[in-house]
């Protein structure tokens, strides 16, 4: 059986039940829609105000308006920029219909007018803004391999990390895929997006969502975000933007399905995404094989250097 | 991110060479370049890949395990689980002194590779919660219970034999030791492929048996060093079966691997690897000659042990270089996208009526 194709260890379509939850909610999760996101980085600062996320590092990095460079232990949302000369020709984005309790007529994907570009193309500016965070996989690496039992999976099918169980072994920081989950030096502890467990218990959505100002972040059952997504990239292909992709919304990728997933502008790495992520422990029982072979290798090396070896004894 | 992420990394806010910032729609393309060359003179056949980046960070964390902590636990988490093996034959075929030094260095080792196990965590004084849970789908989880298992039993083993008191104990000792031994050499290759590491996980086929081949290299490499020549036979001959499995294995490595082998073979991790090739080659030749001389065999057992440290240094190494750069993570999985997407276009088409 080929690797990707087994189901994880841990995931399936619904992490929470394979989990041991018996009657439990639907499962959570985030759409962000980057096509509206304004790059205002309230997502950032209502994460770091609800979860009492410390500060870590104030410095300018010439990355676009991106000071915060990426998720860490201490960087649960990371608003990235990216500034490209746009296409010729390529349209302005569609607005959004209109949401309850939220004025119409959004638009994102900021154009300026057109001007000549360095390769001698004319093209307006285009700036590309996203909203990273966890992806709360299916099959999560680092659930997988955290030895201590420290990073459960929630009801919600979310992945947190339970902070008083955990001793900062390190392991899930190379076992993610996204490079998402970290370790802080001052505390030792392993930390990252809880997706709000806390308010998600209580019926309230993450502070991320409930603080962005376009609905770019959009909290709900997941089989409804799926929905509301397949809608808006097809009104966005329509609408002249054949580039806009789906990324990670099916269950048909290397992690099994996302609690987080996205509509991107452009391929999944020009945002510091993967582009086809994979969860390491698909191949976990292939490598348990090959370990045992070569212990029994072990046990067949010492026998070879002992068969023969009698006459030396005197 | 600074406080979150130990160790050597990027700087902030450069781009490694070839990913330039001009504004324009290709704007974060780079391509693979910058360590090929400074390798062993090989030209890589493959055309450079070119890719995008998101202002060339990395995509995945590098691992916050430090040098030498987890170097050294490989190294001696090997030498003691081969050890102990050579110790429990040794004992069953009369040859008491090779036994005991088997033994003492199985205790030896096992007792730093722990500690140096627990000084990397985030926080040591939380070890025992690795016991809380049993899980398989954690190579660290399984491998803390076959350590809590095989620690005592290798004590066990050695301190009977020092002291001579409870010698059955101590055989029954040395027989457990010896049967999980071996899982202490190899668990910990799929502890690193376990991971989302380029450079580990494209390596998990051969890892086992490169971590098996240098362990029985080096438990060879120390009972040579300080068991009683007339008895040091068996340990010659693992110590040159264990360095042959170890060449072999890393060759078949880096031949399937192809360019992506590249952060074995270069800059820093390509040093140590290749230092430990030449030094395993040394201890080799010199365990086959010198048979006769005592001092040469120690010599051998030297070389053979330090080659085995090499080898672990240069492969932790290979992986930090391989997480820290995001060609490494990109251009495979671009490349793998691409297939499957042709593979599926060509399926469409001939499925159509």
């Amino acid at each position: 059986m080929s690797s990707t194709e087994r189901p994880g260890l841990t995931g399936g379509a619904d992490p929470a039940e394979r989990a041991g939850w018996g009657e439990h909610p639907p499962r959570m999760g985030f759409f962000t829609d980057t096509s509206v996101c304004i790059g205002c980085k309230a997502c950032e600062v209502a994460c770091k105000e609800w979860n009492t996320v410390p500060e870590d590092g104030l410095e300018l990095t010439g990355m676009s308006f991106d000071n915060t460079i990426g998720l860490s232990a201490s960087t649960w949302r990371h608003v990235a920029f990216i500034e490209q000369q746009a296409p010729v020709g390529v349209p302005a984005l569609p607005t959004l219909p209109a949401v309850p309790g939220q004025a119409a007529g959004i638009r994102g994907g900021l154009s300026g007018p057109a001007v000549p570009g360095p390769d001698g193309v004319d093209g307006a500016m285009r700036w590309l803004m996203s909203s990273d965070v966890c992806k709360h996989c299916s099959e999560a690496g680092c659930l997988d391999v955290c030895p201590t039992g420290a990073l459960m999976r929630t009801e919600f099918g979310t992945v947190v990390v339970q902070d008083d169980v955990c001793n900062g072994c390190g392991y899930c920081v190379p076992a993610c895929p996204f490079g998402v989950i970290g370790r802080r030096a001052d505390d030792g502890g392993a930390h990252k997006c809880t997706l709000c467990y806390d308010r998600l218990g209580v019926g309230m959505e993450p502070a991320c969502a409930k603080a962005c100002p376009t609905d770019s972040i959009q909290f709900g059952p997941l089989d409804e975000l799926r929905e509301r997504a397949r809608a808006r990239v097809n009104d966005l292909v329509e609408a002249g933007h054949p580039e806009a992709q789906l990324y990670l919304e099916g269950a048909d990728n290397g992690i099994g399905g996302a609690g987080a997933f996205f509509l991107l502008l452009d391929e999944p790495e020009v945002y510091g995404l993967p582009p086809d992520p994979v969860v390491p422990t698909r191949s976990l029982p292939r490598m348990w094989k090959h370990a045992g072979l070569a212990a029994a290798g072990v046990g067949a090396m010492v026998l070879t250097a002992f068969l023969g070896s009698r006459t030396d004894v005197r | 991110m600074s406080t979150s992420q130990p160790g050597p990394a990027p700087a902030r806010g450069t781009n490694r060479g070839p990913a330039q910032s001009n504004g324009g729609r290709h704007a974060r393309q780079g391509q693979r370049q910058g360590r090929r060359g400074s390798g062993r003179g090989e030209q890589f056949m493959v055309p450079r890949a070119e890719f995008r980046s998101y202002y060339g960070r990395p995509v995945i964390k590098e691992p916050v395990w430090k040098e030498p902590d987890v170097p050294a636990y490989l190294f001696f988490g090997g030498l003691a689980g081969a050890s102990s093996v050579l110790a429990a034959a040794a004992q069953l075929t009369g040859r008491p002194g090779l036994a005991r030094a088997a033994k003492a260095a199985a205790l030896g080792g096992i007792s730093i590779s722990t500690v140096a196990l627990i000084n990397d965590l985030g926080r040591p004084a939380r070890f025992h919660h690795m016991l809380r849970v049993f899980k398989l789908s954690s190579p660290m989880s399984v491998g803390s219970w076959i350590l809590s298992a095989y620690g005592p039993a290798a004590g066990a083993a050695a301190l009977s034999d020092f002291t001579g008191i409870l010698p059955a104990a101590g055989a029954a000792a040395t027989a457990g030791a010896a049967l999980l031994g071996p899982a202490v050499t190899t668990y910990t290759a799929v502890l690193l492929c376990d991971t989302a590491v380029p450079a580990w996980h494209e390596a998990h086929r051969e890892m086992p048996y490169v971590f098996a081949g240098s362990a029985a290299s080096a438990a060879g490499g120390f009972a040579l060093l300080a068991a009683p020549a007339r008895e040091a036979e068996p340990a010659r001959r693992l110590a040159i079966v264990g360095a042959a499995v170890e060449l072999t294995a890393k060759k078949l490595l880096e031949r399937r691997l192809q360019s992506r082998a590249e952060p074995y073979q270069t800059g820093r991790a390509g040093a140590l690897l290749r230092a430990g090739e030449i030094v395993t080659f040394c201890g080799l030749a010199g365990a086959g000659l010198s048979r006769r001389s005592r001092a040469g065999s120690a010599v051998s057992g030297l070389a053979l042990l330090a080659a085995s440290a090499l080898t672990r240094f240069g492969i932790f190494e290979a992986g930090r270089i391989s997480a820290r750069y995001p060609e490494y993570t990109i251009v495979p999985q671009r490349e793998r996208k691409q297939a499957r997407e042709a593979e599926a276009g060509a399926a469409g088409r001939s499925g159509r009526p």
